[in-house]
């Protein structure tokens, strides 16, 4: 029964449309978080190399570091809202498809 | 019969709460004649959690209802939840502190914990909720050595709360006693009794419930402080801005922080600095060492992984994540205008007086906004400040002792010492020794609470996440990611980024060198004589303005000689610091930019350096699994694949390797 389980997994794996879900998967995420990391390290490296560009007033008082400092939250939530449209719409539909069709293999093919 | 108990609880929690509180306050913040309406309002409050643990108690009846509610909490609940669990006293008082006593570097502690939630939600939530349990040690174990694992995945939860704890503890105590004057052992001991009804009777239901209060009213409270303190501009942000850096006490303050650099500076100038960066941080790396931290170090924190395993379905842990980044983004939002308010209206000098950390910002803040110390409306806000802080106080603590006891338990005792026996913990044995650890816990964060007064709560915060980015961080991503993770590189990459991070702290400046201090002490005492002799002079002078500056600066050489006085009388012969150093091995202030990267590469040296055919053989298992998400929780393969095998493993705390049951 154990080994049954296990080739299961491997079996899975292999089916391309889980092979498509996961390429795409891991390519957005991964490069979501490298923007996101990389965006974000900008503010303190800013802040402490380049002062005179974080000083430069754009709209009244307000500097270039406000709002830098503010655009984080646009992106984070930007982030936020992209990923769940994109995972709801894409990776959720794909996941429950490949899902389903094992659950009807298993119905078809009753467990030993 | 818990019923009863949790009734008996909350009384003697009341009586204790209110008679020791009359008699152990000497002078806080809030003043004697309001003292009542603090009291009120906490009770109001208390009240509401009580009767939340009591329903919730009925509720709880296996280890999954104490650990995860049993995976009953929504996806909105869990991100109010997590907002609860995340906004600390720290964040709340603190930030908006820095930001009125710094300007702008305060606000930079804003977005890096918002940052962090980027990592929890892209990488981190979903694959946990899917591959895990109750605890950050299940996940670990799943592909891995279970009992090495659980051990190591313990020990560093273990860790990275007591740190959080204790820093919560300490910042707590202190806090009470400037906002309501109760001494700090009573407040420790109050907070400790209070979590420990919520947790003991409660479970995760409970404290889950807790949390989600305390984050309601922390952001309402937020929100009509805010609006309060916007309204008069027309909620116009540069308007409110303009008349920030226009205000002489803010100018003053930029001075202050300058010092000498400052004396060209006309008042525009000055005003303006305060919108710029560099008054707070001065040390490029270490801001760089500091935000690695902070967000990596959100994702391996135990009790915050943890609240995704009281959702069902990746789909709940995603939308709880984005309903917390949309909670906890808005919260921080709010921090800019309360520090830049308080810095305003309040006056940063005032904020110093009452406490050198800046923590007394929205407090006094709020007192302000509501009509100044005499009026009902001013002393409202600040009594229902204060009774949210305290609420805030006990509710992160709740769930950090919930995720230490629920390692403690289900992890050490029930995953390692019995199942090593080769023994099966029923049911209510494992509610059992959930209870009896949280007491454990309870009791170890009080007497730890009382013995660390003061220690500083920021540094520990800051070991906290440099713990869990550089230990829990690097194991969970790999073994949730990289095929070739095994127990070797989880063990070395927990013991390399705990010791790492904990042991570059210990070497750092954060730390107390006497011979440093006992020096700059002696300089003082040198000097003493010349600045003396010149400030005597000046006041024979004929313009009042120098003889008033010269009273001002030999009040303050007194203060200075003396303060010199008792550090070289208080450190005696000691020359080294706790670690026996006389001066700090590294000027790196959070350990972040060197232990990330070293347990990075101690997992990676530890799985390349061996062979664990277990972890390869179930990668696909995990890898099928996170993505698609099947089986999840209740289930452990055994008790989904064959209906026959589901009461054999009860609770299936065990996911054992198949491996080596076969």
């Amino acid at each position: 029964m154990r080994d049954e389980v296990t080739m299961n997994w491997d079996r899975i794996s292999r089916d391309p449309r889980f092979q498509t879900l996961h390429r795409r998967k891991q390519g957005f995420l991964w490069g979501m978080m490298l923007f996101a990391v990389a965006f974000y390290l900008l503010l303190p490296i800013g802040a402490a190399y380049f002062h005179d560009f974080f000083k430069i007033r754009v709209w009244g008082v307000i500097n270039v570091a406000l709002v830098f400092a503010l655009s984080q939250f646009v992106v984070v939530w930007a982030i936020a809202l992209i990923y769940s449209r994109k995972a709801s719409q894409d990776f959720d539909v794909l996941a429950a498809q490949i899902s389903s069709d094992l659950a009807q293999q298993r119905k078809a093919r009753p467990a030993t | 019969m818990i019923q009863r108990h949790v009734k008996g609880v909350a009384v003697a929690v009341l009586i204790l709460g209110c008679t020791s509180v009359q008699r152990a306050f000497a002078q806080g913040a809030v003043s004697q004649d309001y003292r009542w309406l603090t009291f009120t309002v906490f009770a109001v409050i208390l009240a509401i959690t009580m009767y939340v643990t009591y329903l919730a108690a009925k509720r709880v009846r296996s280890a999954a209802d104490f650990y995860t509610a049993g995976g009953g909490v929504t996806g909105l609940q869990n991100g109010w939840a997590i907002a609860g669990d995340y906004l600390s006293a720290a964040s709340f008082l603190g930030i908006a502190g820095l930001i009125a006593l710094y300007g702008y570097d305060g606000f930079m502690y804003s977005v890096g914990f918002l940052v962090a939630y980027i990592t929890v939600l892209l990488l981190i939530a979903e694959p946990c909720r899917n591959i895990g349990r109750y605890t950050l040690a299940d996940i670990l174990a799943y592909r891995n050595d279970p009992t090495k694992t659980r051990v190591v995945g313990a020990i560093s939860t273990i860790t990275v709360s007591i740190f959080y704890l204790t820093a919560q503890m300490v910042g707590g105590g202190v806090l009470v006693k400037i906002l309501i004057g109760i001494n700090y052992e009573t407040s420790v001991i109050c907070v400790g009794v209070l979590m420990l009804a919520y947790v003991l009777f409660g479970g995760m239901v409970a404290t889950t419930w807790v949390q989600i209060i305390k984050a309601v009213l922390l952001v309402c409270a937020s929100l009509v402080i805010v609006a309060l303190v916007w309204a008069p501009y027309g909620f116009s942000f540069p308007g409110f801005l303009q008349d920030l850096v226009s205000d002489p006490r803010v100018q003053s303050r930029v001075a202050t922080l300058l010092g000498t650099s400052a004396k060209d500076m006309t008042g525009a100038e000055l005003g303006q600095r305060f919108l710029e960066p560099g008054l707070y941080f001065k040390a490029p790396i270490d801001q760089i060492s500091l935000g690695l931290a902070l967000i990596f170090g959100t994702a391996g924190l135990p009790h915050i992984l943890m609240r995704f395993f009281t959702v069902r379905t990746a789909l709940q842990a995603r939308r709880s994540v984005v309903w917390a980044m949309v909670i906890i983004g808005g919260f921080y939002l709010c921090t800019l205008f309360l520090g830049f308010g308080a810095a305003k209206l309040v006056g940063s000098a005032n904020i110093a007086a009452v406490d050198a950390g800046g923590n007394m910002a929205a407090p006094l803040l709020a007192q302000f906004i509501g009509g100044g110390p005499d009026s009902f409306f001013g002393n409202f806000m600040l009594a229902f400040v204060s009774a949210v802080a305290f609420a805030t106080i006990v509710a992160v603590v709740a769930g950090l002792v919930l995720a230490s006891a629920s390692a403690m338990a289900h992890d050490l005792y029930v995953g390692v010492l019995r199942a090593g026996a080769g023994q099966v913990v029923s049911p209510q044995g494992q509610v059992k020794a959930a209870r009896v650890a949280t007491i454990i816990v309870g009791a170890l964060s009080i007497g730890i609470g009382i013995a660390a007064k003061g220690q500083n709560a920021a540094v520990l915060v800051g070991l906290a996440f440099a713990v869990a980015a550089s230990a829990n961080f690097p194991c969970v991503l790999l073994t949730l990611y990289w095929k070739r993770c095994n127990t070797s590189g989880i063990v070395a990459g927990m013991l390399v980024g705990t010791i790492a991070a904990v042991g570059l702290t210990l070497v750092s400046p954060n730390l107390t060198y006497p011979k440093a201090i006992k020096a700059a002490a002696h300089q003082v005492l040198e000097g003493e004589a010349a600045k003396r002799a010149a400030s005597t002079t000046a006041l024979d002078a004929q313009d009042p303005q120098l003889v008033a500056k010269a009273k001002k600066d030999l009040a303050a050489l007194d203060k200075a000689v003396s303060k010199a006085k008792a550090d070289i009388e208080n450190w005696g012969d000691t020359q080294t610091s706790f670690m026996g150093l006389q001066e700090p091995l590294i000027q790196l202030k959070n350990p972040g930019i060197i232990s990330i990267p070293l347990g990075f590469l101690a997992v990676l040296f530890g799985s390349l350096l061996s062979r664990d055919r277990r972890a390869e053989e179930t990668w696909n298992e995990v890898y099928v699994r996170q993505h698609l998400g099947i089986q999840v929780s209740h289930s452990t393969p055994e008790t989904a694949w064959s209906p026959t095998a589901g009461s054999a493993v009860p609770d299936g705390w065990n996911r054992a390797s198949p491996v080596r049951r076969r």
